[in-house]
């Protein structure tokens, strides 16, 4: 039994004591509140349900049927003699078939308009490292990325936590629908400048979380445009591009720049992964997708810290090369996510409460700026508080995405079964009927 | 599909980690890589290409675990039997881990230290991998510009691993051939030294236990005078036993992790260990890197941090599943000993017998050969020289003791784990006849001990050839019908 003994505080570094991973922040109490009293329809159903994880559960039967019929080969092929060769690879490449069946999803998913290079796509454990990564390669500790408001909070951490990149925010707001304008773009760039700190690149998250909209076309060429003029980067986080509901109406950067011959391409970058679209966080796959030659070596070469394990490479390669099963999984998906999200806003509105038009994502982005006292900040995070205790809600706050105006919330509803949703609609609509009469 | 990338002003356009060489790449541990790539050995279809003996990896166990894997079908979830967990699984991405995978890692680091510690299941945080076990640790341990100190010769990846992205230093702590490499007191307290002197503050202690490239384990005295130099200057101490199940001799590996067990006053909160399966169970495409710190806020850090390197919930589920497995675990670990132990004798035997001698050693998936009467002058140009002939002519590549920053020419890395039987036998024959035709070519008097004991030796050429060549043909190639070794007869 060691004595007990004064010892000096050692040190650890200052990224170690620093709090920019972010976990402190509302975003994940309400998880905390949820761990503590998760709801359950029969064991506990007035417990908290969890509507602040944007999780895509609503096509899971569709691969638990793939992977019955094709259990054999998913898993090393007869009797599991592939298995040595697999747990062997650990070539930062990636698997070859896994990368050319990655390539031709991001294809399908984006109905054939734009085509990706195999050889182009590195392999990263989730988009979480991907983007830390691209931050890494892109800029140099104290730069910045402009970012548009609201943003997924994760952000946080993943581009500046150990980067030492600065976030400089891209304001946005209601007045028409949270889209990036071009005085936007300028005022976050001159804020820059005016700070001293220099702007490596723009990072879009194309459909937006947490606003559950794809960005229009021409805004995404005012913003091709304005980083060419300025010589910087272009990131579009599109991991929830599967997840648009009417295939027509995404598009991706990839597509414009092969509208445009690929002139300037060199600095736009894109991020995919597979936890959104084909609901597997739990698998670790992210992909960087950059026309930019030098940025894909130097990917490769990081993604060592940080690569795809080879077991999962070889189920998700077989599953993705696929063609009919994708096609039929896209397609489907798509519609579950439409229903859902029709189900919610309906649902909302019966409430009275109303949200931005949606076309994408597994969430809406909600106002309820006419409950709070006052438009600040504490009064929404009052708010949030009351439907997380009261309501038995986690949602996100507007303020833990860095949302300019307070009163917007995040509101997810792919994460559970079409029951849960119904009693959390119910919970609300209960709630906003109480309210009225307190107020009448 | 090509891009007229105009890539002007590219340069400018990346930052300074993404310019500079930290990656490492351009170091000759992996010149030789690329030798093997574009000329690979195959038995019959490239007898001739380049053997691989410079990837420390273990392939001698495969068979055990395929056997596991077949008779546990729930252990893939994607298989019949295991499927109804998938969703569940496919869905965690909690980084704590799913409690079966650390439960399981945990015990069977246990078990590799024949249970004479145990390890908490709560401290055991996922990397990517070793890489980025290590990456992680530093970046939770030191400032852009501290530094680790680490005993050579030592891994070349650490170069990129420690420093790349963090922008931490390495201080080498210099490990002489002299006295077997052994890590003394005063090589460490010089290192220090040497790095206040230079303003340079060090946070840390990096050891490799068992060691990449010696082979060798850290006695007892040697780990406690680790543990002791550590607490004095208050740096951590991080520990990488990557190779802990590779000891396959006595004497027994002795974990950090028993030390400090037996060390009243070490403060715990200094010592680290870095783990991964990749070595000891044969498995580094599934990226399982583990973090076990004895210190709260490093493994609160460390785990966070884990969100940019987790370990895929389906390989975590398998791990999980293969590494409770009582009677498994210890049949493999005790059978993985044995043909590494095997394996390893076989090579310094007939290496012997040429008069090639290698640091004595008891672990690892590599031997330290000894090369330096090879050698036209004690410098790392000749070493150079020497290895760029054994890559092109000889056609092995094996890894030059300059990349692993050792401070003595002449020595080399030689990995013998990752290939069959018939290739040990090709890669020995073509060593043994390297090494016959230098001293044929080299007249001076200084060799002559080398024929003498070729004498001496002669006779045990025909039992080693019974050991190692198929029972029923005699091979062209073989010493005995050599001329070279009749002539001197």
């Amino acid at each position: 039994m060691a004595i007990e003994i004064e010892q000096p505080r050692v040190g650890l570094s200052k990224i170690a004591v620093s709090k920019t991973h972010g976990e402190d922040s509302p975003y994940f109490a309400g998880w905390k509140a949820y761990d503590e009293n998760p709801y359950e329809e029969f064991g506990n159903p007035s417990g908290v349900i969890q509507m602040g994880l944007a999780e895509n559960q609503v096509s899971f039967d569709m691969l638990e049927d793939y992977l019955e019929q094709h259990s054999e080969e998913a898993s090393w092929g007869k009797k599991a003699s592939g298995f040595r060769e697999n747990a062997l690879f650990q070539d930062y490449h990636g698997l070859q078939f896994f990368r050319k069946a990655m390539a031709s999803f991001m294809e399908q998913i984006r109905g054939g308009r734009a085509k990706f290079n195999p050889d182009r796509v590195v392999i990263t454990a989730g988009a979480t490292a991907a983007n830390e990564l691209l931050t890494f390669i892109l800029a140099d500790p104290g730069d910045a990325l402009l970012v548009p408001t609201p943003y997924y909070p994760g952000f946080d951490r993943d581009l500046r936590w150990r980067t030492g990149v600065n976030i400089v925010p891209i304001h946005c707001d209601s007045s028409n629908n949270f889209q990036v304008t071009p005085q936007a773009l300028e005022a976050a760039y001159k804020s820059a400048e005016s700070m001293n700190i220099k702007v490596r690149g723009v990072l879009i998250t194309n459909p937006s979380n947490p606003l559950g909209v794809t960005i229009h076309r021409s805004t995404l060429e005012h913003i091709l445009d304005f980083v060419t003029l300025k010589n910087i980067h272009l990131v579009s986080d599109e991991i929830y591009s599967g997840s648009v509901f009417s295939p027509t109406e995404f598009t991706s950067v990839a597509e414009i720049l092969q509208w445009r011959n690929y002139k300037d391409c060199e600095r736009v970058h894109i991020v995919y992964s597979l936890s959104k679209d084909l609901g597997l966080p739990g698998f670790r796959v992210g992909t960087i997708y950059s026309y930019n030659d030098q940025v894909v070596t130097t990917a490769r070469r990081m993604s060592s810290f940080t690569l795809i394990s080879s077991q999962t490479q070889q189920l998700l390669g077989l599953m993705l090369s696929d063609e009919k099963f994708t096609g039929n999984y896209i397609t489907k998906n798509r519609d579950r996510l439409r229903n859902r999200y029709e189900k919610m806003i309906s649902g909302l509105r019966n409430a009275g409460v109303e949200c931005l038009e949606g076309n994408a994502g597994l969430f809406c982005w909600v106002n309820l700026s006419p409950l709070l006292e006052s438009q600040t900040r504490e009064s929404e995070l009052a708010v949030w508080d009351l439907i997380l205790h009261r309501v038995k809600l986690n949602i996100s706050p507007g303020s833990s995405c860095h949302c300019s105006e307070p009163g917007w919330f995040r509101v997810c509803f792919a994460n559970m079964s079409e029951k849960t949703l119904e009693v959390a609609l119910k919970r609300i609509q209960i709630f906003m009927e109480e309210r009225k009469i307190k107020s009448d | 599909m090509g891009f007229i990338s105009s890539n002007r002003n590219n340069e400018q356009l990346l930052s300074k980690i993404a310019t500079n060489d930290g990656h490492g790449e351009n170091s000759s541990y992996f010149e030789g890589w690329k030798a093997y790539d574009s000329d690979p050995y195959h038995s019959t279809q490239n007898p001739n290409g380049v053997i691989q003996m410079g990837l420390a990896e273990n392939e001698l166990c495969f068979d055990l675990i395929q056997e596991w894997v077949q008779n546990n079908p729930k252990a893939s979830i994607c298989t019949a039997e295991g499927a109804n967990e998938f969703k569940e699984i496919a869905i965690s991405q909690d980084y704590h881990g799913l409690p079966e995978f650390r439960q399981g890692v945990a015990k069977f680091m246990g078990k590799v230290r024949g249970d004479r510690v145990t390890f908490d299941p709560d401290r055991i945080v996922m990397s990517g991998g070793a890489t980025g076990a290590h990456e992680t640790l530093a970046f939770c341990l030191a400032d852009p510009g501290d530094a680790f100190l680490v005993p050579t010769p030592y891994y070349p990846g650490f170069d990129r691993d420690l420093r790349w992205r963090t922008g931490t230093q390495i201080v080498p702590v210099v490990c002489e051939s002299s006295n077997n490499f052994k890590l003394t007191k005063e090589a460490l307290e010089a290192a220090f030294q040497k790095a206040t002197e230079a303003k340079i503050r060090v946070k840390g202690l990096l050891i490799t236990n068992p060691s990449n490239p010696l082979g060798t384990i850290l006695d007892r005295d040697t780990l406690k005078t680790l543990v002791r130099f550590t607490n004095d200057k208050n740096i951590h101490l991080v520990c990488d036993e990557i190779y802990a199940a590779t000891v396959f001799n006595q004497p027994g590996f002795i974990s950090i992790a028993e030390i400090i067990e037996e060390e009243l006053y070490c403060n715990r909160d200094l010592i680290h260990i870095v783990y991964s399966l990749s070595k000891d169970l044969g498995f580094p495409g599934f990226r399982v890197g583990i973090v076990y710190s004895y210190n709260d806020q490093v493994t609160s850090c460390a785990r966070k941090m884990s969100s940019f390197g987790l370990v895929s919930t389906q390989t975590q589920h398998l791990i999980g599943s293969l590494l409770s497995d009582d009677i498994f675990t210890e049949k493999f670990i005790a059978e993985s000993a044995d043909r590494l132990a095997k394996r390893h004798e076989i090579f310094i035997k007939g290496l012997a017998q040429v008069g090639i001698g290698s640091l004595k050693s008891n672990a690892g998936l590599f031997f330290w050969m000894d090369l330096r009467r090879l050698l036209k002058e004690p410098t790392i140009e000749a070493e150079t020289a020497l290895w760029r002939l054994i890559i092109h002519e000889v056609k092995l590549n094996v890894s030059p003791g300059s990349s692993f920053h050792c401070s003595d020419p002449g020595w080399f890395r030689v990995c013998f784990a990752n290939m069959d039987d018939d290739t040990v036998k090709i890669a020995l024959r073509r060593i043994r006849n390297f090494v016959l035709q230098r001293k044929g070519l080299d007249q001076g008097p200084a060799k002559r001990p080398c024929w003498q004991n070729k004498l001496q030796v002669s006779l045990s050429f025909r039992r080693l050839d019974d050991f190692v060549m198929a029972p029923h043909r005699m091979s062209p190639h073989s010493p005995i019908s050599s001329p070279l070794v009749r002539a001197r007869n």
